[in-house]
């Protein structure tokens, strides 16, 4: 950190490129809008007094802090303590309040996971949790590397999962949490955040998977920002002449399976799952699996993080190194297709 | 002999007397059951179900009521049978606990029981739900209170101590925990297992209204519920209840001290037949 500050200061060197605090998941010149769960849930809260936020010291980091500052009589400060967060979120649901719950996806999946299944999923509490730094989206190593939370939630009864893909899906998907009654596990992405589904014909619906283009050759049934990917990847492809098609599977469970069966049971494709999750127990297994249930068999093949605990690193990097950015994707599916 | 001092609260003796037979009744049932704890916690929900806490029979859920939350889930069978001496579950169902398709499972639930306010069973959870209990109310304006019970083996969570904080914190006043403090957990006395004393001084400084009973001596129990309603500070309210594994029960209170003490199956007559010779 010494010699990159002092390199900003002295401007004799350029700003290092590949440094861990690279953090945002936004391409150079990509088009994103700030903080968009923050904005939907301040907007929503003037209509749903029962609205409350809580977190565990990480409002600023999870753009929970535009709700306390639009509600501060609203906002409730847990500390750094997950346990507390999840269980006082459920007594808060049990007196009639709506909390909105945020911290670290890492946070909420690994040291909080017998609150969230108690407290608040075996006692079907309507309580909202959004965690930031799902999958690799965090170069700090496998501490912040949320690779297996939508494993471990998918496996949770009563428990709705959803891995939007950009600004425009945390918008719609805030309200139509909101409009569930109950337990809700989102995975958020915060900061500047890449704004891509307003050039389509998309809007978010729970628990609705939705084709964003076809495609001849390929299939990507993907979800969270790999959708994004996805759609750059069928756009690269486009100049080589290899048609792809995305279906953008937002809501994890429950699984949209009728238009998954649909889209991968048109003959011909290769049906490639990816996602931003280790390959064992997320999108990739569940798709594999419902398609095996239903003696739907295509060429099938999985884009995801490998079962290992992941480097730290720029995020670009490792996006690279384990094949989920744009580049990585497109030359793994070319690699299929030959 | 008495093991239950009674006092002035002659009618809470009765009450606390039925809510130990009422959990011998259902240890028959299954022929096992953690009879200990519930002998041993039986005054202390006596007293909170018949002297501190507001609450309609006939309607578990009216929003006027003192919510009750039981952390140690496996204390259920002494909650049922202060549910049961309250009016809140038909004593005929007492006859079903930990049965097939029961309403009264082993380790209680929210969302089989009427009167049972929350899942426990993973130790530790409880007051961090109360908390937030305590901030829903305080939104609301309600005057309503949180009552909740943990066990003393439950101070080795982390969770626990989160919550203490938090509540202290948050101003919780309208808070009243009571920790059973029987010095015994699953691997042993509950001291040796993990040092948790001096509680009382613990828990001050944490910032809590503390008081510390001997929890089967019904007017000490009785004026510390009083104080903790009465105190004005904006404080959350601790009753360390010191208790008796078995209290209520000679034989049981003097049989080597166990987790889940063991009851053959003809002791479950002799031990109503103790409980009945020792009542006053």
């Amino acid at each position: 950190m010494k010699s990159a500050t002092t390199a900003l200061k002295t401007g004799d060197k350029p700003r290092l490129k590949t440094s861990a605090m690279i953090a945002s998941i936004a391409g150079e010149g990509q088009r994103t809008k700030p903080a968009p769960f923050g904005h939907a849930l301040v907007e929503l809260a003037h209509t749903r007094p029962e609205i409350v936020g809580m977190t565990a010291d990480l409002a600023k980091y999870t753009d929970l802090h535009i709700f306390a500052q639009a509600f501060p009589d609203r906002f409730y400060q847990m500390g750094m303590a997950e346990q507390l967060l999840m269980g006082a979120a459920s007594g808060m649901a049990q007196e009639g309040m709506m909390p909105f719950v945020t911290t670290y996806a890492v946070f909420a999946s690994r040291r909080a996971y017998d609150f969230i299944h108690q407290a608040i999923a075996e006692e079907n509490r309507n309580v909202k949790i959004a965690c930031a730094l799902p999958g690799l989206t965090s170069g700090y190593g496998p501490s912040h590397q949320a690779a297996e939370d939508l494993a471990l939630f998918r496996a949770m009864p009563n428990l709705t999962v959803i891995d939007p893909c950009d600004a425009l899906d945390i918008e719609q998907a805030v309200p139509a949490m909101a409009a569930h009654n109950g337990p809700v596990y989102m995975r958020l992405l915060r900061g500047q955040v890449p704004l891509v589904l307003d050039e389509y014909d998309y809007t978010f619906e729970l628990g609705k998977a939705k084709l964003l283009r076809d495609g001849a050759d390929v299939l990507v049934i993907s979800s969270g920002i790999m959708t994004m990917r996805a759609l750059e990847v069928a756009t690269l492809l486009a100049a080589d002449r290899v048609d792809v098609g995305v279906l953008h599977v937002p809501t994890i469970k429950p699984l949209d399976t009728a238009t998954i069966l649909r889209e991968a049971g048109r003959s011909g494709r290769l049906v490639v799952v990816a996602e931003n999750h280790t390959v064992i127990g997320g999108l990739g297994e569940a798709v594999g699996a419902a398609l095996l249930r239903a003696g739907v068999t295509p060429p099938f093949r999985q884009i995801g993080l490998p079962d290992e605990f992941l480097d730290a690193g720029a995020l670009p990097t490792l996006h690279d190194r384990y094949g989920i950015s744009a580049n990585a994707m497109a030359a793994t599916l070319k690699g299929w297709l030959r | 002999m008495t093991t239950t001092a009674i006092g002035h609260n002659t009618h809470l003796a009765e009450r606390a007397y039925r809510i130990r037979r009422n959990a011998l009744l259902m240890g028959e049932v299954q022929g096992q059951g953690y009879i200990g704890q519930a002998l041993d916690i039986a005054d202390v929900l006596a007293v909170s179900y018949f002297h501190a806490m507001r609450f309609r029979p006939a309607e578990p859920e009216w929003e006027g009521r003192d919510r009750f939350m039981l952390s140690n889930g496996h204390y259920a069978i002494a909650l049922y049978a202060a549910l049961i001496e309250a009016g809140i579950i038909p004593q005929e169902e007492l006859e079903t606990y930990g049965s097939d398709d029961s309403r009264l499972p082993m380790s209680g639930m929210a969302s089989y029981t009427p009167g049972m306010e929350m899942s426990g069973g993973s130790l530790g959870l409880g007051l961090s739900l109360a908390v937030g209990r305590c901030l829903g109310l305080k939104r609301k304006g309600s005057d309503s209170r949180v009552y909740t019970l943990f066990s003393d083996g439950e101070l080795d969570e982390g969770s626990v101590w989160e919550a203490i904080m938090s509540a202290a914190h948050w101003k919780l006043d309208n808070l009243i925990a009571m920790v059973d403090v029987n010095n015994q957990q699953a691997d042993g006395p509950s001291t040796q297992v993990m040092a948790f004393e001096p509680l009382v001084e613990k828990l001050e400084a944490f910032g809590w209204h503390v008081q510390r009973v001997n929890g089967n001596d019904l007017d000490a129990v009785v004026a510390a519920f009083d104080a903790a309603k009465a105190c004005t500070e904006p404080k959350p309210r601790m009753i360390v209840c010191d208790t008796r594994m078995g209290c209520g029960v000679p034989f049981l209170e003097a049989r080597e001290k166990n987790h889940f003490i063991r009851v053959d199956a003809h002791e479950w007559r002799l031990a109503l037949d103790a409980l009945d010779a020792g009542r006053t």
